[in-house]
């Protein structure tokens, strides 16, 4: 069978994807806008052409805690959620990780209440960034189901050995239509190898499994995760390279930069919003506007070197974050400022707000961010630094 | 009640040399786990009828059997008294512990 292209939403992307890596064990609970990855996975069960077992759960917590216990024997299993579900999960996280268990989730990305929404921004996936799973946000279907493969030979392999999120925007990417290419299952396989659990349970050698530790212990372990994660980083741009040479695809690993190395600011985007970014930075270049566009992929582990390198020498950079952390600032400008800091590199930065609980964000938008970094390069008046941008109404300054 | 025996564990030198998460093959025991017991229990084997309640209901599985008689694994008693408690014969006591006041 060869590879072929279909039309389909991203949500069907990720079960196609999952599909192809051929889980043994797939546990998980519906929930807008992620609802149509747990359809169709059923849906192939029940016809056959997925050979899995699928576990209905009554929960989310449920479906973290089966997909824990199947992939603690070592079997391939995938799981998926959104917002609230993602939350309920939460313990369940910790537990994954912290047990080396590397199941593989996508996640919807989707407001969380109150007030409640079904819509899309990444406050329930940042707000999980100290869980220990690897992140990665994707920008469109293809990208999505593609990732998917990716996911399971990172968190499989024997140094990662850590659990891994793949993000899709809610509906801007779970339920809009894109043609995609489907890979061919022998070259699927050829590519992700079967999980080799480094705890296999046997009645030769009975394992004690999750045990507790005390003061003297605990904290090995727990570098031992940090260690894990700093690990998975070359894991990850060997798995995006091998990934291309097998399939034509090469995402440039943890961050992509689009027309950085000249550019006098850069605008730093997660996601789906990216595509627009890419549109406005087009036009502003066709203006002489020497802008630049950085696509960070991974938030855990988070690419520190490479912010440092895209933005070393810019007179502004922005970061356009779908999210807040009330009383403080976006969460990814957060870590994009402590980046900075580290590498030494004092550069003025502004964080733009913007298409929390699903409200669009435009190409005026983002030229409105642009502007106000070329502003600052300029040589204009100081700026607030965390801005929400496309308010509805009028606010006090 | 083949009482398993204790494998302890040697302590880790280099981070390498723990395991890949909290997993690990099982009977092995990093730590001994009674620090806090107030009261130990001792059992009198002269009053002691061998009737096995103690064990039955020793929610930590420190009662263990020799030929000499029941006894208890100071080394993960928490103290609680239970088997104290439910002995028909009376043949467990409470003896307070003298910890050295450090």
């Amino acid at each position: 069978m060869s590879s072929k292209k279909v039309f389909v939403s991203g949500d069907e992307a990720v079960a196609m994807g999952a599909r192809l890596a051929r889980p043994h064990v797939v546990a998980a609970y519906p929930i807008t806008p992620q609802t149509i990855v747990v359809e169709r996975l059923s849906e192939m069960v029940e016809d056959g052409s997925l050979e899995a077992e699928f576990m209905h759960v009554e929960s989310e917590h449920s479906a973290m805690s089966a997909a824990i216990g199947a992939s603690s024997v070592g079997a391939r299993t995938f799981t998926a959620t959104s917002s609230q579900g993602l939350l309920y999960m939460a313990e369940g996280l910790h537990y994954a990780s912290g047990g080396r268990f590397p199941v593989v989730m996508m996640n919807a990305n989707r407001s969380v209440a109150l007030p409640w929404s079904i819509f899309g921004d990444l406050r329930d996936s940042l707000s999980q960034l100290d869980s220990g799973w690897i992140q990665v946000y994707v920008e469109d279907a293809q990208e999505a189901l593609d990732m998917t493969l990716q996911a399971f030979r990172i968190a499989e392999d024997q140094k990662v050995l850590t659990p891994f999120m793949v993000n899709l925007d809610g509906f801007v990417l779970t339920h809009t239509y894109e043609e995609i290419i489907v890979p061919e299952q022998e070259k699927v396989d050829a590519f992700l190898p079967a999980f080799k659990t480094p705890s296999k349970m046997s009645m030769d050698a009975p394992m004690n499994m999750g045990f507790s530790s005390s003061p003297a212990d605990n904290m090995e372990f727990k570098f031992q995760q940090h260690m894990a994660m700093m690990d998975a980083m070359p894991v990850i741009e060997a798995t995006d390279q091998a990934f291309g040479q097998a399939f034509g695809r090469y995402y440039k690993g943890m961050v992509d930069a689009y027309l950085c190395d000249d550019a006098e600011v850069v605008l730093v985007t997660v996601g789906s919003i990216t595509g627009t970014a890419r549109v406005v930075v087009n036009s502003m270049r066709a203006e002489g506007k020497k802008v630049g566009l950085l696509k960070l992929r991974y938030m855990r582990p988070f690419p520190v070197e490479q912010l440092q390198d895209n933005v070393r020498g810019k007179a502004a950079v922005g970061v356009l974050d779908k999210d807040i952390s009330f009383g403080m600032e976006g969460t990814i400008y957060t870590n994009i400022n402590s980046a900075m800091a580290r590498g030494g590199l004092s550069i003025p930065t502004y964080n733009f707000i913007a298409g929390m609980g699903g409200r669009n964000i435009s190409r005026d938008d983002i030229r409105y961010m642009f502007d106000a970094l070329m502003e600052v390069a300029d040589g204009g008046a100081s700026r607030k630094q965390v801005e929400f941008v496309n308010m509805g109404v009028t606010i006090d300054e | 009640m083949n009482r398993p025996k204790h494998i302890l564990h040697k302590r880790p030198q280099h981070i390498d040399e723990y395991p890949v998460g909290p997993t690990f093959r099982a009977g092995y025991l990093p730590d001994k786990n009674a620090g806090w017991r107030t009261f130990r229990p001792v059992i009198d084997q002269e009053a002691c009828v061998n009737c096995m309640m103690c064990y039955l209901v020793c929610p930590d599985g420190t009662i263990y059997k020799t030929d000499e008689g029941l006894y208890v694994d100071y080394d993960f008693c928490k103290g609680c008294g239970v088997c104290a408690h439910q002995c028909h014969v009376e043949a467990i006591k409470m003896v307070k512990e003298e910890h050295d006041e450090q």
